[in-house]
This record gives structure tokens, C-alpha cells and sequence, in this order.
């Protein structure tokens, strides 16, 4: 079975690769490459998958994945400049799929017990375009 | 697996009626979407590659190129056409939504240059009518297989 959350921050990044110039950057990346960034209101859906626990029902306790998504990624990212303010960013590019990416890797091994697992990450950066992550 | 999946919109008109069926089995059938002159709707088209993320750019694939591949191959086809008399794939094939989703789904695999793999093609019919395609799946030839099928011996 599958159990989702949502969350969502607000941030700002730019997308560029230092050691390319201006023109090389706005091929790759096109307007994301704008060098003083601007923003995006990201969208975050967790999918967790597992068994309902035969006493409580729940597959996990949401307020506890709830708590776990605003200490990991929301707090951290939101209203931030990635590139400035938040790790890998300062020399990971913080493209959508990198940033799905950071996320599956704090959120995973916070999630994976014996009797869940993180089965999917999908970041919407806009609400025409998102990224998934999953297991298989 | 990593996938990334970009949004598109279209809005085009429809009549779903069977070659194969008379007029009243139609008008059972397919009800209000039968009526004689058609019907429209605003469809949303999401195509999702996957693959890799490149490590240098961070960059599952170049959005704009997946951009110029749907905007000038398919959206042109379908947006703001009658997909009955305007768009040759439904001369006699039934312009379901499911049918709509496998046209846009082998036509994408035929132009597809892009690294990273076609992986799905879902149409959206209304809020309420999903429709999805998974590219490469076996279930998913062998629909194609049927449909190519039956446009020959409808023909």
C-alpha cells in the first residue's frame, strides 16, 4: 500500500554551470540561467510504501512524516536561495531532477524500516513540469 | 528510476462513432459524446522520459528540446482541430481518448531523438478522465498492433 504527503516550499535558484560562459549556460538551461536566479513554488509529493500495521492501521504515522518533511526539506529550503543557502547547491546544480534527488537521499534512510520504505519523490518546480524518483 | 515529466495543453473536438456499429448502437454506446456534430475539450497531454541524470548539468534532458518535439510535432496536429476530420490517424480509427494517447505515443516514438527513453504518455480528458500509455510495454505494442489492425480492415 501507498501513502502520500505533500508539502511545499518556496525558493529561489539559478542554474548555471560556472566553468561555461553566458551563452554555453543559456543553451543548457535557457531562462534558468539568469545569473541572479529567481524563484519557484515547489511542490513535494512523498509516497511511502508498506504495510498498514496490524494494531494502529497506518502504515506510518503521518504526523510523524509530516514533522520529518518540515525538518529535513522545508525548513531548510524554503524561502532560500539554493545556490547560496543550501548544500549540495553551492556546487551541485540545483536543476529539478538535482533537487529530487537531494530529497530522495535525506528522506530514504529515515523511511526505509522494516516495514516501510520511500517508494517515490515527484517535485513539481512548476506545475507544468516535475520529477520523479522511485525505487525501481 | 528517474523520470521527468512535462505538461501540455490542447484543446481540440471529438465525435466518438464506430464505423463498425449502426447509428443507434452508436448512440447506446457512446451517448452524448455520439451527438452528430462533436464536442470539445481541453486536453493535457504529460510525456515523461526516463533515464539518467547527467552529472555535469544536473539535467535529465534538455526541456527544450522535448519542448520543440511536442510543439512542433504533435501539438500542431490536434490543437484546435476537429481530430474527426482533421487529424488522418482518426479517419476511421474512434478518436477515444485512449486511442488519442497511443496516436500521440507512437508518434513521439518515431520522432524521438532525445536520450533519455519515452517512458509515458498520459492524456488527461477532462479533470475527471485520465488516459495513460506506457511506451515499450508489451500490453502496450500489442494495443498499437490492434489498432493499426483496425484501421486496415476498417479502410
Amino acid at each position: 500500500m501507498f501513502v502520500t504527503r505533500k508539502a511545499e516550499f518556496s525558493a529561489s535558484h539559478v542554474c548555471r554551470i560556472p566553468s561555461l560562459d553566458d551563452a554555453a549556460n543559456r543553451e543548457l538551461f535557457g531562462e534558468e540561467a539568469n545569473p541572479n536566479g529567481h524563484g519557484h513554488n515547489y511542490i513535494l509529493e512523498v509516497t511511502v510504501e508498506g504495510d498498514p500495521d496490524p494494531v494502529t492501521g497506518m502504515v506510518i504515522d503521518l504526523k510523524e512524516l509530516k514533522d520529518l518533511l518540515e525538518r529535513e526539506i522545508v525548513e531548510p529550503m524554503d524561502h532560500r536561495f539554493l545556490n547560496h543557502e543550501v548544500p549540495p547547491f553551492d556546487r551541485v546544480v540545483p536543476t529539478a531532477p538535482n533537487i529530487a534527488r537531494e530529497i530522495w537521499h535525506r528522506l530514504q534512510p529515515r523511511l526505509n524500516s522494516s516495514r516501510t520504505a520511500l517508494s517515490r519523490v515527484r517535485l513539481f518546480e512548476t506545475a507544468d513540469l516535475y520529477v520523479d524518483i522511485t525505487r525501481e | 528510476m528517474t523520470t521527468l515529466t512535462r505538461r501540455y495543453r490542447f484543446s481540440a473536438s471529438h465525435r466518438l462513432h464506430s464505423h463498425a456499429l449502426s447509428d443507434a448502437e452508436n448512440a447506446e454506446l457512446y451517448g452524448k459524446c455520439n451527438n452528430p456534430f462533436g464536442h470539445g475539450h481541453d486536453y493535457v497531454l504529460e510525456v515523461t522520459a526516463a533515464g539518467e541524470i547527467d552529472e555535469e548539468t544536473g539535467l535529465l534532458l534538455p526541456v527544450a528540446e522535448l519542448d520543440r518535439l511536442v510543439q512542433s510535432e504533435i501539438l500542431p496536429l490536434f490543437s484546435h482541430r476537429n481530430m474527426n476530420l482533421d487529424v488522418p490517424q482518426f479517419a476511421r480509427l474512434v478518436p477515444t481518448t485512449e486511442n488519442v494517447a497511443l496516436v500521440i505515443a507512437e508518434l513521439l516514438q518515431e520522432r524521438w531523438k532525445l536520450r533519455p527513453r519515452l517512458h509515458r504518455v498520459h492524456v488527461q480528458e477532462t479533470d475527471r478522465n485520465g488516459f495513460e500509455v506506457l511506451a515499450g510495454a508489451p500490453q502496450n505494442e500489442s494495443s498499437l498492433d490492434r489498432q493499426r489492425e483496425s484501421v486496415t480492415l476498417n479502410a
